[in-house]
């Protein structure tokens, strides 16, 4: 026993440098590279303005992609956050704007409308057995419609409450150091980043998150009651959504009920990007975050390059392809 | 002879259950007392994983009751059994790969933080290290289970199943991939739970064995309890009769010694990761070479290596003297070679389709005319032939293959790998999940196909299996070939012998 700890400190050394990290390290330097190239390529790329640009870009599908981490890691997918986000806007706007409430009620009404949706979700694939491929495409179609119909096909705007949009895009950074003007939507972000990095490490949710994805009968037969965590994970990932549409509302003044569908793809490849592993059992917060970043400055380097937008969705779709096969080449090798 | 109530610790009475198309259990009856170790024996596909997962809540019975400490107790979940005391360790691993050694041994009921829902994480370590200590056993409480050898996962899973206190613990085969020593281990570590007045139910298969550990023999029979025995009282010889109950098999089969056969397969040098190092071997026309070794020595990997479903990394494989390139289990059919998975379900038929569709899947082209049109009148006649010539026992070629028993099903596997005229036929577990009679009906079939001139190569786990149907048998343990035996030379004893030389100890693993 006494010369154990030797053994052990090098062991543990060497997973550290073998195993998950990998990807997460390939996806930082890939990063970095990024922001190299297009900084060497136009001075504009690492403007003041420029940079807040990226990290705005990055706050709405960031928040998205840190629900549907939770989600794939248990080896499930939800399709139904992009859409779900917009109706969950929809509502603030309706309790906002239409019935005049105050500014609080109508971000709970938004929280609320993603934790449900993404509890519907839950109950149709653990209670029902509905693959969650379909149960969430499901749920896209129907969070869509009842945007649409709820807000009347209309944009609702939250011009009686000019204080909603002044609270996400002030900057309380300014106020202690002047000129550097992050807007708060910015700080909301990383803030859900380290509550959902600390509830995935630390947390009971986090560890049965990782055992649903890893085996899903074993968590069973050791007592775990893998239905209730599956939809609370769900219900999760719907929060997320439903936080999303909060933000991405207070940041456009508006609900646009036609926005939407697509952020979930982002936000999906965003976590696969960064070493979510789609088979399950894998992925970290820190690897989403990067992801997502690699996803807005990519889009953003190559619109100040003056790329067409068709390219640029070229680009990221091909950058998935190879995260994806990144994965594969890993685990095929660890087998 | 009446025992006092407060000794008996689970009785199981008219316990019966079916699965489609079988009735695994029937009126079964069961009892532990509390601090013994009792033996629960049969052949495979007797009923006792079955009886045991009724009482450890896995499975829900369809008729009986169960009485835990003299009083009736509904199981109706896994969590429910383990509340009232009962632990059970599966048969295959249920661990999670992802998840390190410590956070599976406690999957469920982490310690908690000081704040809600948080877990104290190095608490759960502290209490898988001194769980592991007390049970002696050398394994990083971190570890990533996925990482771990056969062997130490195992262990995990008995330190798991301890952890939880129980009063009953059943161990279903848990030696099943154990070297000796690490069987006296084991062993040495069941005592000290039985001495503290824990009742332990022991599956095996090793008659031996029993007579090592137990206290008392209770043997089952086609899903019927038989007896129970002391096991001071009972010889082997008894048990296996009482197990046996009739005679099922006739004696081994004779291995017709042709002058010279030709050499159909040689495999040289063929690696592929940690389960196929550096396997040779060689197949000859109408033999049945037995590939012989404990449950994750790499057999299985060897034969999908083998027929192209996983890519070697090094190696050569000749047919017919000719260099094969393999890269696909199409390239493998072209070459003649087939292989019929252990698991026919999932890999071999197509379970939703009928007879029919299942015998002429790989060879569905060759029905066809230029322009893809499948001429069904002769795809209905093979079928019907084959179905004659094997011996299939289902009411039409039409039926599902889903409805028909495991015997049929692998029947039809087989009639499939025949139109495709393989002349290598690869057999991985061929009786598993087969009934008892339909076994001996398999054998014949493999002793035929030998006698026409196919060459086979038959993987199994159960050693009179091997032994009755090998002309020669290679035996791995750990990727590698420990040894070959011819079947005349052949004993339990030495095929385990070479099945055990294990390389790698229970320890902390050093990174390979």
């Amino acid at each position: 026993m006494k010369t154990e700890p030797a053994v052990l400190t090098q062991t543990r050394r060497v997973r550290l440098v073998r195993s998950d990290a990998v990807q997460r390290l390939l996806a930082f330097g890939a990063l970095i590279l990024i922001i190299v190239v297009f900084s060497l390529a136009s001075p504009n790329f690492l403007q003041f303005d420029n940079v807040v640009g990226i990290l705005l870009a990055t706050t709405v599908t960031g928040v998205l992609a840190l629900g549907v981490t939770f989600v794939i890691i248990t080896g499930g997918i939800d399709l139904s956050i992009g859409t779900v986000m917009t109706l969950s806007a929809v509502m603030t706007a309706i309790f906002l704007t239409e019935w005049h409430l105050p500014i609080p009620l109508g971000i709970v009404a938004g929280l609320a409308t993603g934790a449900l949706a993404g509890l519907v979700n839950g109950v149709f694939i653990a209670k029902l057995k509905i693959p969650s491929f379909i149960a969430t495409l499901g749920m896209l179609n129907v969070a869509k419609g009842l945007a649409l119909v709820i807000s009347g096909l209309k944009p609702i705007y939250f011009n009686d409450t000019p204080a909603f949009n002044q609270a996400a895009m002030g900057s309380v950074v300014s106020a202690v150091v002047p000129g550097l003007d992050v807007p708060n939507i910015v700080l909301v972000f990383f803030g859900a980043a380290i509550l959902a990095s600390l509830v995935l490490s630390k947390t009971i949710l986090g560890r049965y998150t990782f055992a649903l994805g890893s085996n899903e009968e074993a968590a069973r037969l050791s007592g775990v009651s893998v239905d209730g965590w599956k939809m609370a994970v769900y219900t999760l990932a719907g929060l997320f959504s439903g936080l999303a549409g909060v933000l991405i509302g207070a940041r456009l003044n508006s609900a646009q009920p036609s926005l939407g569908q697509g952020y979930e793809l982002d936000a999906i490849a965003a976590a696969v990007i960064g070493g979510t592993s789609l088979s399950g059992g894998e992925g970290t917060i820190l690897g989403t975050v990067i992801g997502a970043f690699i996803i807005s400055t990519l889009t953003n380097g190559l619109r100040i390059m003056s790329v067409p937008q068709e390219w640029q969705t070229v680009v990221t779709g091909g950058i998935v392809i190879i995260a994806v096969y990144l994965d594969i080449v890993r685990r095929r090798r660890q087998a | 002879m009446p025992e006092p109530v407060g000794d008996l610790l689970v009785e199981m009475d008219g316990v019966s259950k079916d699965f489609p198309g079988v009735h695994a259990l029937r009126g079964c009856r069961f009892e532990l007392r509390r601090g013994e170790i009792h033996a629960l024996v049969g052949e495979n596909g007797a009923g006792k994983s079955t009886l045991m997962k009724i009482l450890a809540g896995v499975y829900r019975m369809d008729a009986g009751r169960i009485r835990l400490k003299a009083a009736d107790v509904d199981i109706a979940t896994p969590r429910a059994a383990q509340q009232l005391g009962i632990s059970i360790i599966h048969q295959e691993l249920s661990l999670m790969p992802h998840l390190s050694a410590a956070q599976n041994i406690f999957i469920g009921r982490e310690p908690r933080g000081r704040i809600p829902f948080f877990i104290d994480e190095r608490r759960l370590n502290e209490q898988a290290r001194t769980l592991f200590s007390s049970l002696n056993l050398k394994v990083d409480p971190q570890a990533k289970v996925g990482k771990l050898t056969v062997a130490q996962q195992q262990m995990v899973e008995i330190a798991k199943a301890l952890s939880y206190n129980a009063e009953v613990v059943i161990m279903d085969e848990p030696t099943a991939t154990l070297t000796e020593t690490e069987i006296d281990e084991l062993f040495r570590i069941i005592r000290k739970v039985r001495d503290n007045g824990v009742g332990v139910v022991h599956i095996s298969h090793r008659l031996e064995e029993l007579k090592r550990i137990s206290d008392r023999v209770t043997v089952m029979r086609d899903g019927q309890y038989i007896a129970t025995v002391d096991t001071k009282d009972a010889s082997i010889e008894r048990i296996i009769s009482m197990m046996v109950g009739r005679t099922i098999y006739e004696g081994a089969a004779e291995i017709p010694e042709t002058a010279n056969p030709e050499v159909v397969l040689d495999v040289r040098a063929l690696n592929r990761g940690r389960m196929v190092r550096d396997v040779s071997f060689t197949l000859r026309r109408g033999e049945i070479l037995g590939l012989a070794g404990l449950v994750g020595a790499g057999r299985t990997e060897v034969a999908r290596a083998v027929f192209g479903a996983d890519r070697p990394d090094s190696g050569t494989i000749l047919v017919h003297g000719q260099v094969a390139h393999i890269h696909s289990p199409a390239d493998a059919v072209r070459h003649g070679i087939g292989y019929l998975s252990e698991d026919r379900k999932r890999y071999g038929l197509a379970i939703g389709m009928d007879v029919e569709s299942n015998i002429v899947l790989a060879t569905l082209r060759r029905f066809a005319d230029a322009i893809g049109r499948v001429d069904f009148r002769r795809t209905r006649a093979t079928a019907e032939q084959r179905v004659h010539r094997l011996d299939i026992r289902t009411p039409s070629i039409r039926q599902k293959v889903r409805n028909l028993s495991g015997g049929n099903q692998q029947k039809v596997v087989i009639a499939k790998w025949l139109t495709a005229d393989t002349e290598i036929l690869i057999f991985d577990e061929p009786t598993r999940g087969i009934d008892v009679g339909a076994k001996s009906e398999i054998y014949h079939l493999l002793n035929d196909l030998a006698r026409q001139g196919k060459s086979i190569i038959m993987i199994s786990s159960e050693l009179p299996e091997i032994l009755r149907m090998s002309h020669r048998i290679v035996v791995m343990c750990e990727g590698r070939i420990r040894g070959e035996l011819s079947g005349a030379e052949a004993t339990q004893e030495k095929i385990m012998t070479f099945a055990t030389m294990r390389t790698t100890a229970i320890g902390p693993q050093t990174a390979a």
